[in-house]
């Protein structure tokens, strides 16, 4: 039939808008990867670009894994979701124990795995590992996840290897945390539980921020970054190079703070550069941005061909608008300091590379849209 | 399969919803700190990224009447490290430890200090800076620099000043004349990383300074010697607390030379003289620091005694209430109400003429004439005189006179400050009152500052004073100069009579309160030549050990002083022979 072929032609869709949004974002966030950080790495290793080659070099890796995933179906890692669980928390596990010429340390934590020329980091992995197992596992109870009972065994299956994450690097913990919830909320019938879990959750943060004692210090920090020496050190630079912009900024390349004044001007505290560069008109396009890709990844959820596409969407979704958030708010001093990338924009290998693997995956769900189920 | 049901996408939209919300809270954030908070951020970065170095401004020099200078600068060097630019810290700290001649213990702790830019040490001289800045070292800075120099130490401490460390006077000329001799410092300022290391392509901006102004002051360094030195003089032999001089112009009030012995060091003002030696280093140290610096003829006041008839004198006569060769008697005490004033002659001078009662410096014969005028009168003239107010003088930290009401003023208090107690003035009130009354009657500003000059010479400012006309009669004035004339010839000031020249004058002894210490000020006050004056020497000697009368110690000091300056001023002794009385005071 007529109707049959075109509908056969219709299935070929493939959500370009988010892949040039993706790849508009990576090579943004290369131009303020450079600028942000060409004066302190050419101080520091005699090479300007020093940081946007490893950053290039990356991109490059990443293209990999991403252009695999987007071409390969989706619905073939539901085998794999055990498997991935398994295997990041083997390595998460891995990565506690130091093991010299394997395992690596840097500022303070250990947080690499070194093998040979490859160093990763496997908390990274396990965000990725986390979306699709979790997919898996709900798809496969989705009819019970009205049960609170339910919902909390899922938790109590994630327990183990959120618990090994945080040991070592509790933001990476906190985020994954956060997908889990927002998977569970998209897959429950439910509203009332997760404003209780909501609720639970945020006191959990405040009682933990309270008596932890080198968190206490953070909290000090972030209400008198001024006076706070030392811990408020980088959030009050971040503070001077965001209050410098203005509304057009100083111009690209113009920026006084990223000579060394903000520590970490190219990875965590990048957000700040743009706003000294591009102020406040800059930074507003880089959330809206960041808001089209999200809204784009809604599209894709919505018209996914089955719940497991849907909520790899929404894990990724989720990721990336945690993420965002979170590191605009710690960079605006909105929220305590913790160490939360921007994504694709931030420096970063492992971070960067899963992230657009997890673009693939995105992709790779957009490619089974039935296009008249577009409502 | 399972299907993606309506409440999954129901559910993917409220999630939607929740991160636009978030998203939409940020950017409120984002607006509040780059809009309303901007120029704040902006401004502390601004700090933060620019190192601001100072370039101190030269102040401007003090001059004396003849072109001596009182007060210039001497070219030194600021030594200070810039941490992060210190390439080799040993060398750094052995080089600094030679050179300074500070511990190394010091130099370490700067040296390694992480700070911006750390001050090792100021006000080292030119060459130690010259030989620092040849070693080379990375990260050593030698900024130029200038220290207040006084050439003549403790030539007119008191009235000169000193200055502090922001270059600011701290008491003296310096204080009062300090906008004009400030300056404005200059800056550098460079845009730096932060290491401290400047950022190549960002130019440095320069503010350069601006010299300050040249003072010319009334004061004469040589008379100032000679007053500096008679007063050591009565110092040292009378044993006295203090000894102050103030000789000035009676014509336009211009301040000749002013001492207030002892002295301080200028260049040195932080170390207390011999005198208070025993309270350095004790909690009362700053107290005497402030005593040592304080200008008793400016801020203190004492009973004028017998000085004071000069005024009483110049009242009655301008009240027309009594006639120079009038006959008083002087039983050697008078009774006012019910209280019986000794003169100091207690056997009493006898019959007299008002002039011998002036010259005698008698007590009745005063307070009789005190009477006449009257408590409303004789207040009346005290305003009239300009008595009551501060003489304007510019010098900081002058004290009020310290006199009864009006209404409290009762026959006794009438009596008691006919003869010059009871109230309270300054040495530099009692000078600039008598002045006015012998200069004609116009009441004059005793001043300093005389005119101010640009560093390249120039006048900028000729320095005005208010003269008041017509405080008293010409007449008076001149009936005034007559009898203190005769005081110094032939009455109780015959000390300080010189042959040759015509010297008025008169003295005083008044007892400091309480009466029972029994401690004295002795006082002269003498101006020459005696029909047109043209110098007025003040001496009042504090405490004295041993004879205390005014006319014996007190007097001989003015004529030392006298003897001095009127050659040197240019008068010369006229060959004519007086007959001095030699009665005591």
């Amino acid at each position: 039939m007529a109707g049959k072929r075109r509908e056969k032609k219709a299935t070929t869709y493939f959500d370009y808008n988010l892949l040039f949004i993706t790849i508009f974002l990576l090579c943004f966030g290369l131009v303020m990867l450079y600028s942000s950080s060409s004066y302190t790495s050419a101080s520091k290793y005699g090479d300007s670009a020093y940081y946007l080659k490893l950053q290039l070099r990356n991109i490059i890796i990443g293209l990999i894994p991403m252009i695999f995933l987007a071409k390969v179906d989706y619905r073939v890692w539901k085998k794999f979701g055990v498997l991935a669980y398994l295997g990041s928390f083997a390595l998460c596990t891995l990565v506690m124990i130091p093991i010299p010429g394997l395992t690596r340390s840097s500022h303070g934590q250990s947080r690499w795995i070194q093998l040979g020329p490859i160093s990763f980091q496997p908390s990274e992995i396990a965000k990725l590992a986390v979306i699709i197992f979790l997919a898996m596992l709900i798809e496969k109870t989705s009819k019970q996840l009205g049960k609170f009972s339910s919902l909390v065994k899922v938790i109590a299956i994630m327990i183990p290897l959120l618990g090994v994450i945080a040991y070592s690097n509790l933001s990476t913990a906190v985020i994954i945390f956060g997908i889990i919830v927002c998977m569970l909320f998209v897959a429950s019938p439910k509203y009332m539980q997760f404003i209780g879990v909501g609720v639970a959750g945020v006191a959990f943060i405040v009682v933990f921020i309270v008596t932890a004692s080198y968190r206490g210090g953070r909290v000090e920090a972030w209400l008198h970054p001024e006076t706070a020496g030392d811990a408020g050190y980088q959030t009050l630079q971040g503070l001077y190079a965001i209050g410098s912009g203005g509304l057009f900024g100083k111009g690209l390349g113009e920026s006084l703070q990223k000579m060394g004044h903000v520590p970490e001007s190219q990875n965590d505290m990048i957000f700040t550069i743009i706003c000294e560069e591009l102020g406040l008109f800059g930074a507003v396009c880089v959330i809206l941005l960041f808001l089209l890709m999200i809204w784009r990844m809604m599209v894709i959820a919505n018209n996914a061909q089955d719940l497991f596409g849907a909520l790899l969407v929404v894990g990724v979704m989720s990721h990336i608008a945690i993420q965002v958030i979170l590191n605009i708010a710690v960079v605006t001093n909105t929220i305590p300091n913790t160490g939360v990338i921007l994504p694709f924009i931030s420096y970063g290998g492992t971070s960067l590379i899963f992230l657009m693997a997890e673009m693939g995956l995105v992709l790779s769900v957009s490619k089974g849209i039935r296009l008249e189920r577009i409502e | 399969m399972e299907r993606n049901k309506t409440f999954h996408r129901k559910k993917i939209c409220v999630f939607f919803f929740a991160v636009l919300f978030c998203g939409c809270v940020l950017l409120g954030r984002l607006v509040y700190l780059m809009v309303f908070r901007g120029d704040y951020y902006s401004e502390l970065a601004t700090d933060l990224q620019q190192r601001e170095r100072q370039i101190k401004a030269a102040r401007g020099k003090i001059i004396d009447a003849n072109g001596v200078v009182l007060a210039s600068n001497k070219s030194v060097c600021t030594i200070s490290v810039i941490h992060n630019q210190i390439e080799e810290p040993e060398a750094v700290i052995d080089m600094l430890v030679k050179e300074l001649g500070l511990s190394e213990e010091t130099v370490r702790k700067r040296v390694e200090k992480v700070t911006s830019i750390e001050r090792i040490k100021s006000n080292v001289d030119k060459e130690t800076g010259n030989r620092i800045l040849a070693y080379g070292y990375a990260g050593v800075k030698v900024d130029e620099d200038y220290k207040r120099d006084y050439p003549y130490d403790d030539l007119a401490s008191k009235v000169l000043g000193f200055t502090g460390g922001d270059n600011q006077g701290i008491i003296g000329l310096e204080t009062v004349y300090d906008s004009y001799l400030q300056g404005t410092g200059g800056t550098i300022l460079t845009t730096t990383d932060a290491r401290g290391i400047e950022v190549d392509n960002i130019g440095e901006e320069r503010v350069e300074p601006v010299a300050g102004n040249n003072l010319h002051v009334s004061l004469d360094y040589n008379i100032q010697m000679f007053a500096a030195q008679a007063a050591e003089k009565a110092y040292i032999q009378k044993e006295a607390d203090s000894v102050s001089v103030i000789v000035m112009n009676p014509q336009n009030g211009e301040i000749m030379a002013m001492v207030d012995y002892p002295e301080f060091n200028l260049n040195d003002p932080f170390t207390l003289i011999e005198q208070y030696e025993a309270y350095a280093g004790t909690e009362e140290e700053q107290d005497y620091l402030n005593r040592m610096w304080r200008n008793q003829c400016v801020s203190d006041t004492y009973e004028p005694g017998s000085t004071f008839k000069i005024i009483t004198t110049s009242a009655a006569l301008e009240e027309d209430v009594v006639s120079i060769n009038e006959n008083f008697y002087c039983p050697g005490y008078i009774v006012v109400e019910d209280r019986r004033i000794r003169c100091h002659k207690t056997q009493g001078h006898g019959a007299e003429t008002f002039v011998e009662g002036i010259e005698n410096s008698c007590n009745p014969v005063f307070i009789n004439v005190g009477l006449r005028i009257g408590s409303d009168r004789f207040y009346d003239y005290f305003e009239q005189f300009g008595l009551l107010q501060k003489t304007g003088i510019d010098l900081p930290g002058e004290a009020n006179t310290i006199m009864h009401k009006k209404e409290d003023i009762g026959l006794v208090e009438l009596a008691t400050i006919s003869f010059g107690q009871s109230f309270q003035i300054t040495p530099i009130q009692l000078a600039t009152t008598v002045s006015s009354l012998i200069n004609g009657g116009n009441r004059v500003t005793p001043h300093f500052g005389v005119w101010v000059e640009s560093p390249d010479g120039e006048v900028i400012e000729e320095l005005e004073y208010d003269t008041q006309e017509g405080i008293c009669s010409e007449e008076t004035s001149e009936t005034l100069r007559m009898l203190l004339e005769k005081v110094v010839s032939e009455g109780g000031g015959n000390k300080a009579y010189i042959e040759g020249y015509e010297i008025g004058g008169k003295t005083a002894t008044s007892q400091t309160l309480p009466r029972s210490a029994n401690k004295y000020i002795s006082s002269f006050l003498g101006f020459a030549p005696a029909d047109d004056p043209q110098v007025m020497v003040l001496v009042i000697i504090r405490n004295p050990t041993g004879v205390y009368y005014g006319g014996t110690i007190a007097a001989p000091v003015a004529k030392d002083i006298f003897a001095d300056i009127l050659p040197y001023l240019g008068y010369e002794p006229e060959e004519q022979v007086e007959e001095g009385s030699s009665q005591e005071e």
